[in-house]
């Protein structure tokens, strides 16, 4: 049920959209697009024309159906966006809909109330096998609970009142045990909610880019409107007469419908790629901004390293064997379920060949596990006390001394970024466990494209600055922050700041939340409290910090894609005034047939091939628009030189041969 | 196109580009309020001017109140000039200094062409200099207007270059302090010996009368017939009557020539003192003199590109933008070379030599080469000196100017206005390509963000607004301007009717939005309507640019910096140059294309089937 994406063409988002663009005719919601708006303008006054003028009805009733067509597949692009957006966002909200919830009245007592009747600071009532009604925040209980819906992942998580692991989401269900619940979000307001009206027309915000850009569209279609509005005086001096269908069609060939029509449809689908990642976006201003961003704050557990740390190596005492230590290691982590624990095992096995041991073939083995007083764990087995822990616990624990190779062994792992653990028994120390942090394949190749394209990645720990500078040196981060408190963080990401620098981070305690607020991508875990949820402007539903990479390469393609069409669009026009302007004037001055270079079939079909390659291209630019870019993480530079080649260049070369290729046709059918 | 044309044009540019470092160098030292080595001699009067303009050179202005005191000083110095012209036959300086006679005050309408004219550095002349202005006109009214237009333009650029490099800051420099030390440190002491050296090629430099001269050959020529009252004696079909007139011989001009002609050249103003401009021998007298004439125009333009990039601390920015510049100049020069080397071909087809080229409408002495690199000069800066006629040209070799004007005369550009233009273009390429690199636009470090999009598009937008619309009034009215209302031919003051009379008109009206000033002159703009409207497009074209600019230049320097880093957006190398040229292009010349069409292109391919207008 996690979102997916999905096929360009399905049909389930097709035809509702054919319906959408027809309804998005309407003027007052097209005003807000003044491109699409002067097309719409242009393409009424044409169809008036077919009626009222004397010219040829075929060419100018076509011209008509054209302009009509090229507003229409505006519209159907942005429907599209919009269809694929709401049903990403309907698979989430399907499970959230008529589901009834126990509200806890003032006096104590329960009623059953539906969902939507639940409003902010409501406490519901909710036991194993119910669904979850809202969002909102654990105040007693704990509870496992079914995430599926929301993330996919099949495995039960916790949830309980207090911490970090506090919120829940409306939609999720709860699988054993009982919660009392603070609704946080009214009905409509929850991330999914939100979520949805950022992908619909209706309640959707420019992005400030988007409105910078609309701003020079606008300023484009009004100068060609001048343009192709003074052109009738200039024509009367010079003795032509230019009919309204012929500078209507000059006119909207002229002016950037491509990115007119597509811009919206752009902003959408990079919300929607988003979603595909499992990813809400508050607003449409974040994903603009992930793309900006220069400082990447990442935490190193779960981030850069896998979470836990492993066994790599047993370093045995002097006149230890190594097979003694690997054995010792083992028994004292035989009752140890921590990932560390399970290493040593492995470990031990892998080793030495020492197969792991069931718990209930040592009938008389008493476990002593991990306390915060003790610092260690361990076993008492035959008389013997077989102990594991920092190395201080354990020098006190076997009466305060090591051997000077212990020592450095111990100096000298923690020098490497690991952690040692030093085994011993009650009478000596037998060795060290090398516990490493393993770093996740393929970062460091990723952080060195980060870095091409100039963004700093910054690895958090609250390890010591030792351990910090190893592991950063390993996976390949240009800086750390050790020992980092939250408030650490909030100070780096102010820093940052203040030097002009835009900064991306994940969290998910309450403790993140002034971070979170402060940083212009803060992604919150959708396992984190309400609060880190409330300061981010993203939740990454599958609780995956490493998302935020990916983040931010959605943002940076959303933009890449925007100003790929812009410039194609803008280039478009070259190819348009040398089909259209040698037609508009030949037949008063047919000595300039020579400026006809397309060598287009007649004038009445150059401008009609032109308004028709105007209209097509912008269906045909809908996959690229919706998919976006390809995304090549390259310096600024090499990303400038490859985009203008394409996008540029091809912007230019590409409508001459299409105006050529529907020339053609247009003649080879005789339709004007 | 021949070699000399070659050798020419290479050591033009060399030359050019020897310059353009030192005098960037002295721009920045002069902008920056650094003591230049002139420091010793010019401090202590720059000092006593600020006390007695009661400025305190330290205090900064907010953009607001730059834009207010360039308003102010220009709307007073236009006033100072219309009241001067209006009334310069009853001024006392009159008699003393001049000795010319017979110079009567302007009409209104003609003084208010000219007030906004010298203004706002355009210099279109509707007068004819050498029988409509005393020499005090010429000196106080005009000369010193050369300087403080200039001075200016200079200003504002460096206003825009400081909003451009400083970053949180409220201020872009203090108006006042620009303007004494522009005039103090550069525009005074260059012209000062550029005169003197004019001098030295020949021109005058005197306060004589006319000299009068005997024709060898006395030539007869046909005036309208006048009665008593001096009015013009119309026949029954209501045509001018037209009687012989026999001349026999001719005024030499006189007048402080050469002062004038430093400013004019190396404030890209471009207004003649007599009505030939350059192409006369007393304003142009030698080779030397055309060489550097030229090379003054584009000298402080050029220059000012290396002084973006001092300013920025990033001079590979300020080469890029000065080879975007060379790069569009130098296709001009080859083509209006190459047009008018190639000449009219009808004139070839009926067997008239034409060894070099189209020679209607050019100075023997210069050639086919010269006054191509002169056009193509003078309308790439917004200079309008001229060395030959415009309107003269072929077609295409027309077409260049025109073309250039059009495009916002940012190839170098007028003093501190090509560089100010030029800059809009820098701002709108980085915000259509700057997305291309995955990030919202950025110049160098700096957001661009919708208000300074929505300054660079108002910049654009007024400027084709104003030559369009007031194009096609005067295209599409019949009756203003008009010699004759009965006929109602040529009523729009065109020569020609079809695309030569279309292209005056548009030229006119480019040549002042654009501040340009030179003209296809076969028009007669001498008219209350057509005074008054290139009049108004010399006022739009020059302070609808400014304010904006000034706006943006606040609101950039309000910005937080970014540091560069590898995902910055590159402002320098071929990439940059390349895409800079593609906006110029397709922004500010698209725009144009369906006019230029009915009127250069039009004209070209008529004048190969055989048609000539």
């Amino acid at each position: 049920m996690a979102a997916q994406s999905r096929s360009i063409f399905d049909p389930k988002i097709i035809v509702p959209a054919l319906g959408d663009s027809l309804k998005k005719l309407n003027p007052v919601t097209m005003v807000r697009n003044p491109v699409m708006f002067v097309t719409e303008v242009g393409a009424l006054v044409t169809t008036v024309e077919v009626f009222a003028s004397n010219e040829s009805k075929a060419f100018t009733g076509q011209i008509s159906v054209w302009l009509w067509f090229t507003v229409l597949f505006a519209n159907f692009a942005e429907a599209m966006a919009e269809g694929r957006g709401k049903a990403q966002a309907n698979t989430l909200r399907a499970s959230r809909t008529q589901t009834t919830a126990n509200r806890l009245r003032d006096n104590g007592k329960a009623e059953n109330v539906s969902a939507d009747q639940l409003r902010k600071g409501d406490v519901v009532v909710i036991s194993a096998g119910e669904a979850i009604p809202g969002d909102g925040e654990i105040i007693e209980g704990a509870a496992t609970v079914d995430e599926s819906a929301i993330t996919g992942e099949s495995a039960p998580v916790i949830r309980e009142a207090g911490g970090d692991r506090s919120s829940v989401t409306g939609g999720t269900r709860v699988l054993s045990d009982e919660i009392k619940v603070r609704i946080s979000a009214n009905p409509g307001e929850s991330f999914l909610d939100r979520m949805i009206g950022l992908v619909e027309g209706a309640k959707r915000q420019k992005t400030p880019n988007e409105i910078a850009l609309t701003i020079l569209l606008s300023a484009l279609t009004i100068i060609f409107l001048l343009v192709c509005m003074t052109l009738l005086p200039f024509g009367k001096f010079s003795g032509v007469d230019f009919s309204p269908t012929v500078l209507i069609a000059l006119l909207v060939c002229l002016i950037p419908t491509t990115i007119g029509g597509l811009l919206s449809a752009i902003g959408i689908a990079g919300i929607d790629r988003l979603v595909q990642k499992n990813v809400l976006a508050m607003s449409g201003r974040a994903v603009e901004a992930a793309g900006d961003v220069d400082v990447l704050l990442l935490d190193k557990t779960g981030t850069i390293t896998l979470g836990n740390r492993q066994a790599v190596e047993f370093v045995p005492a002097p006149g230890v064997s190594p097979h003694e230590l690997a054995d010792a290691a083992q028994l004292s982590s035989l009752a140890d379920e921590t990932p560390e624990g399970r290493s040593i095992v492995v470990l031990a096995k892998q080793q030495e060949g020492i197969r792991g041991r069931e718990l209930a073939q040592l009938p008389n083995a008493e476990f002593v596990p991990f306390t915060a007083q003790t610092r260690m764990s361990g076993v008492n087995l035959d008389g013997q006390q077989y102990r594991k822990g920092a190395a201080d616990s354990v020098r006190s624990f076997v009466g305060g001394k090591f051997a000077p190779e212990i020592e450095a062994a111990v100096k000298d792992i923690s020098s490497k970024g690991g952690t040692p653990l030093v085994v011993a028994t009650k009478e000596k120390p037998l060795g060290v466990i090398y516990l490493k942090d393993i770093v996740k394949g393929g970062l460091a190749d990723r952080f060195e494209r980060f870095r091409a394209m100039g963004i700093k990645t910054v690895m958090i720990t609250g390890d010591n600055p030792l351990t910090a500078a190893a592991i950063a040196k390993e996976a390949g981060v240009d800086d750390y922050l050790a020992q980092a408190t939250p408030e650490d963080k909030l100070a780096y990401i102010r820093r940052e700041q203040t030097g002009g620098k835009l900064v991306a981070m994940t969290g998910d305690g309450t403790n993140d939340a002034p971070a979170l607020a402060q940083a212009d991508v803060g992604v919150a875990m959708n396992t984190g409290t309400q609060a880190a949820k409330e300061a981010g402007n993203m939740v990454d539903l599958d609780s995956n910090p490493t998302k935020l990479i990916e983040v931010v390469e959605i943002g940076k393609q959303l933009l890449m894609t925007r100003g790929a069409l812009t410039t194609f669009s803008i280039a478009n026009d070259i190819a348009k005034y040398f089909a259209i302007i040698p037609a508009m004037l030949l037949a008063a001055f047919p000595a300039i047939a020579p400026l006809n270079i397309m060598r287009l079939n007649s004038p009445s079909s150059a401008i009609l091939s032109a308004v028709i390659f105007n209209a097509v291209v912008i269906i045909a630019l809908i996959p690229l628009a919706l998919r976006g870019v390809r995304f090549l993480a390259l310096g600024a530079d090499a990303l400038l030189r490859r985009n203008l080649l394409i996008y540029g260049l091809g912007g230019i070369i590409v409508p001459f041969i299409g105006i050529k290729i529907i020339d053609v046709i247009i003649a080879g059918l005789h339709l004007v | 196109m021949n070699a000399s044309g070659w050798i020419q044009l290479a050591l033009y540019m060399g030359v050019l580009l020897l310059v353009t470092k030192p005098l960037g160098i002295y721009l920045f030292q002069v902008l920056d309020g650094k003591n230049t080595f002139l420091e010793p001699v010019l401090g202590p009067v720059e000092r006593i001017t600020y006390k007695l303009l009661r400025v305190d050179p330290r205090r900064e202005q907010t953009w607001k109140a730059y834009v207010a005191a360039v308003l102010l000083f220009s709307l007073v110095t236009m006033v100072f000039t219309y009241a001067l012209l209006r009334f310069q036959d009853r001024l006392p300086f009159h008699g003393i200094i001049d000795g010319l006679p017979n110079k009567t005050a302007m009409t209104p309408d003609l003084a208010f062409n000219t007030a906004a004219s010298f203004t706002t550095n355009t210099n279109w002349q509707s007068y004819v200099g050498e029988n409509t202005m005393s020499y005090f006109s010429q000196m106080v009214a005009l000369a010193s207007h050369n300087f403080w237009s200039a001075a200016l333009g200079i200003a504002v650029a460096a206003a825009l270059v400081r909003g451009i490099a400083r970053h949180e800051s409220g201020t872009v420099g203090n108006f006042w302090v620009d303007l004494v030390r522009i005039h103090y440190y550069l525009l005074l002491p260059i012209c000062l010996i550029y005169a003197l050296f004019l001098v030295s090629q020949g021109i005058p430099q005197n306060f004589k009368p006319y000299d009068t001269a005997q024709l060898t050959e006395k030539q007869t020529i046909q005036v309208p017939k006048t009665d008593a009252q001096n009015n013009p004696v119309k026949d029954a079909a209501g045509n001018v009557v037209l009687q012989d007139q026999a001349v026999e011989t001719q005024s030499i001009v006189e007048g402080p020539i050469a002062s004038q002609m430093a400013i004019k050249m190396l404030g890209t103003n471009g207004g003649g003192f007599v009505n030939a401009n350059a192409a006369h021998p007393f304003e142009n007298p030698t080779p030397l003199s055309n060489f550097l004439q030229i090379l003054s125009i584009f000298a402080i333009p050029s220059a000012l590109t290396y002084y973006l990039g001092r300013a920025v601390k990033n001079q590979k920015h300020g080469w890029a933008v000065w080879g975007a510049m060379a790069a569009v100049f130098l296709v001009g020069v080859f083509t209006c070379w190459k047009a008018e080397a190639d000449g009219n071909p009808n004139l070839y087809n009926n067997g008239v030599a034409q060894v070099d080229g189209n020679m209607e409408g050019k100075e023997v002495r210069f050639g086919i080469f010269n006054s191509a690199l002169f056009a193509t000069v003078t309308t790439d800066a917004s200079c309008g000196a001229v060395n030959s006629m415009h309107d003269s040209f072929t077609p295409i070799g027309g077409l260049v100017p025109l073309f250039n004007i059009q495009l916002g005369e940012i190839i170098f550009g007028g003093v501190g206005a090509g560089l100010y233009g030029m800059l809009i273009f820098v701002l709108l390429a980085v915000f259509i390509a700057g997305l291309m690199v995955g990030r919202t636009p950025e110049y160098l470090g700096k957001k661009i963000q919708a208000y300074e999009v929505k300054m660079s598009g108002l910049v654009v937008l007024v400027l084709t607004l104003s030559i369009l619309v007031f194009s096609a009034w005067a295209a599409g009215a019949n009756n203003f301007g008009a010699p004759d209302p009965t006929t109602n031919a040529l009523s729009n003051g065109t020569n020609y009717n079809g695309p030569h009379g279309f292209s005056e008109i548009l030229y006119a009206f480019s040549s002042a939005t654009g501040n340009n000033g030179s003209a296809f002159a076969g028009i007669s703009a001498n008219t209350p309507w057509y005074n008054t409207t290139i009049a108004l497009a010399m006022l739009i074209g020059r302070f609808c640019m400014i304010v904006p600019i000034l706006a943006i230049a606040g609101s950039l320097a309000a910005k937080k910096l970014t540091p560069a880093g590898p995902g910055s957006f590159p402002v320098d190398g071929w990439t940059f140059i390349i895409l800079l040229i593609g906006t110029v292009l397709l922004i500010g010349a698209l725009n144009f294309l369906p006019a230029l069409a009915l009127g250069p292109v039009v004209e070209h391919f008529l004048m190969h089937a055989g048609k000539l207008f």
